[in-house]
């Protein structure tokens, strides 16, 4: 598709979808300019092969800058692997191959000039499992910036800033030297939030972020990822279907279903406004899955 | 159901006929575990005490700072030129094996992973492990002394790095593998490379396992006697340049020494073998030091 490479021309049809009032008049409506909110994915006929084997297939979609997009799905459809599409994670990845094509800001993602490096730099990650570096609180933070040539006395405000912006500077602040792995769980998830803010990107990725902690600490996290989303753009994945309705504004619903060869391959089955995903789903297999009837 | 789970009366202190034998076994496990670590303790022990029994009387400031005597049968002298030899030899090796054995170990796991190349230097790295260590020396004497038609520590030195090699590549390779994909992955998702990474990431991770891998093989080599036979000519005085001239080592002292029908020799023998020992102690607990050190400010918590 030719799109403008400033990426705010197009408007997708999914994203352009009626707001949710006309099924329910309550219901609170989207935001007005979600229209012309800027498309920050444009994944088209994405397939993800592991060592030649299909793991995920014909995934169509696009995530608009500024919100959460969830991804939620049963075990093994794929969510993950889309994800880590999304900041080519899967070029680490022995075996792995993305087909079809993904766009950033019109940009395709997979180029043969794109520099890997600078596209991580621009899509943050974090991880299902907190995993600080066996460094001090404050080098973790410090090493984004310090691999991207900052100079050392500007290396300590980033830190605080972006431990404020993580929410997790008051509790820290006075243990900047001290190993990252005394932190609690939480709080380790919220400085691998920290350690990826600190490069300033413009996407940050969630791989059920909140999986391995409590729910206060859930909590913690999902009201960081609400503050975030003014500046950044989130793409989550996540088991929890609660999480994914309080959280996201938009829902992609994966699962996987058993192909000829009899190997489960997933696929993309809905991708709507969270409201409407999950109080109208067009699809019986997105009913099934979020009123727990399977997955 | 039919089973009856045991009636709330049973004192928990009273054992079911079945787990009367597992703590039996258990016991015997117990005894066998204990019985196979004072086996394995007691040679270590008698050596100890037998070296420092024969060789601590000589053993002391004088003997390490005192050149050998060139008559086997003079009592007294020293080890200076066997101790200087050694630590010079050693750490010549030390230099050359070390890094190139971690770098080797790097490509192993970090690039060459299941590679055929990767693969085919994993195994002779296994093969060169398994090396006798005179044929080491008689390699190096081959293709260096012969060559230059003269002995020098530095031969010793080569001897020395090719027995280290293997052991320093194995051991940090397995190092390296602990290091979890986790926390490569959350440098690489900061837009770090992959030199970089290595560098700061995974290389400071697995800095303490490296280490003591590395000094397994300067302990090694340091006691080492068969590779340096035929390449640094076994002198009686110091010679402190590693590249030029005959040089000499507390193993290979040991072993002239010790052959001696002296007493004087005899003692000078096991003198050096206390030497050695402490040597290796010495650079051990160092190191331990060391990594302790380095550990507690990059990875321990709290």
């Amino acid at each position: 598709m030719p799109e403008a490479r400033s990426g705010t021309a197009t408007v997708a049809p999914v994203l352009t979808r009626p707001p949710a009032e006309q099924h329910d008049g309550t219901r609170e409506v989207l935001p007005p300019e979600l229209g012309e909110r800027q498309i920050v994915f444009d994944l088209s006929d994405v397939e993800v092969r592991y060592h030649g084997v299909t793991a995920v297939q014909n995934v169509n979609l696009r995530i608009a800058a500024r919100e959460i997009t969830a991804f939620i799905g049963p075990s093994g459809c794929g969510k993950t692997t889309v994800l880590r599409t999304l900041n080519r994670m899967h070029d680490i990845t022995p075996g792995a191959e993305v087909r079809g094509r993904i766009t950033y800001h019109g940009e395709d993602l997979y180029g043969p000039r794109v520099d890997v490096a600078e596209v991580r730099r621009r899509i943050g990650m974090v991880f299902q499992k907190p995993n600080p570096f066996p460094k001090s609180i404050h080098d973790n933070v410090a090493y984004g910036p310090r691999i991207n040539g900052h100079k050392r006395g500007d290396i300590g405000d980033r830190v605080e800033h972006a431990l404020q912006r993580a929410a997790l500077w008051d509790e820290v602040k006075d243990k900047l030297r001290q190993s990252a792995l005394g932190l609690s769980g939480g709080q380790q998830q919220r400085l691998c939030i920290a350690r990826a803010l600190a490069v300033e990107p413009d996407v940050v990725l969630m791989d059920e972020p909140c999986s391995a902690l409590d729910p206060i600490a859930t909590a913690r996290i999902e009201d960081l990822m609400q503050e975030l989303k003014s500046d950044y753009t989130l793409v989550i994945v996540t088991h929890n279907m609660q999480q994914a309705a309080r959280a996201s504004d938009r829902t992609a619903f994966f699962t996987a279903e058993v192909d000829d060869a009899g190997r489960r391959v997933g696929h993309l089955v809905e991708f709507d406004a969270t409201e409407h995903l999950f109080t109208q789903p067009s699809d019986p297999r997105t009913e099934g899955y979020i009123t727990g009837r399977f997955g | 159901m039919s089973t009856v789970t045991a009636p709330a009366t049973t004192s928990l202190l009273q054992s079911r006929p079945a787990s009367r034998g597992r703590r039996l076994r258990n016991h015997l496990a117990t005894g066998l575990i204990i019985g196979s670590m004072a086996v394995t303790l007691v040679p270590l022990v008698f050596l100890v005490i037998f070296v420092v029994g024969r060789g601590g009387h000589v053993f002391g400031w004088h003997f390490l700072s005192t050149d050998i005597p060139i008559l086997d049968r003079e009592m007294g002298g020293g080890m200076k030129a066997a101790v200087v030899g050694t630590l010079l030899i050693t750490g010549g090796a030390t230099a050359m094996a070390v890094p190139l054995g971690v770098l080797g170990a790097v490509y192993l796991n970090e690039y060459g992973k299941q590679s055929r190349l990767a693969r085919f230097i994993r195994f002779l790295s296994e093969v060169m492990t398994g090396v006798p260590s005179i044929v080491m020396g008689l390699f190096i004497y081959i293709l260096w002394t012969l060559h230059f038609k003269s002995f020098s520590g530095f031969a010793g030195s080569l001897a020395l790095a090719c027995l280290m090699l293997p052991i320093v590549i194995r051991t940090s390779e397995e190092m390296l593998r602990l290091v979890p994909d986790e926390l490569r992955e959350g440098s690489y998702a900061l837009g770090s490379r992959k030199v970089r990474t290595i560098r700061t990431v995974v290389l400071p991770h697995a800095a303490p396992g490296v280490i003591s891998g590395a000094l397994l093989a300067v302990a090694r080599a340091a006691g080492e006697t068969a590779p340096l036979l035929f390449v640094i000519g076994i002198v009686t005085d110091t010679n402190s340049n590693l590249f030029h001239g005959p040089s000499t080592a507390l193993s290979a002292q040991i072993y002239k020494n010790a052959i001696s029908p002296f007493v004087g020799a005899q003692d000078r023998a096991y003198g050096a073998a206390l030497t050695l020992i402490l040597l290796v102690f010495v650079f051990t607990a160092l190191a331990r030091v060391v990594t302790t050190v380095y550990a507690r400010r990059t990875t321990a918590a709290v």
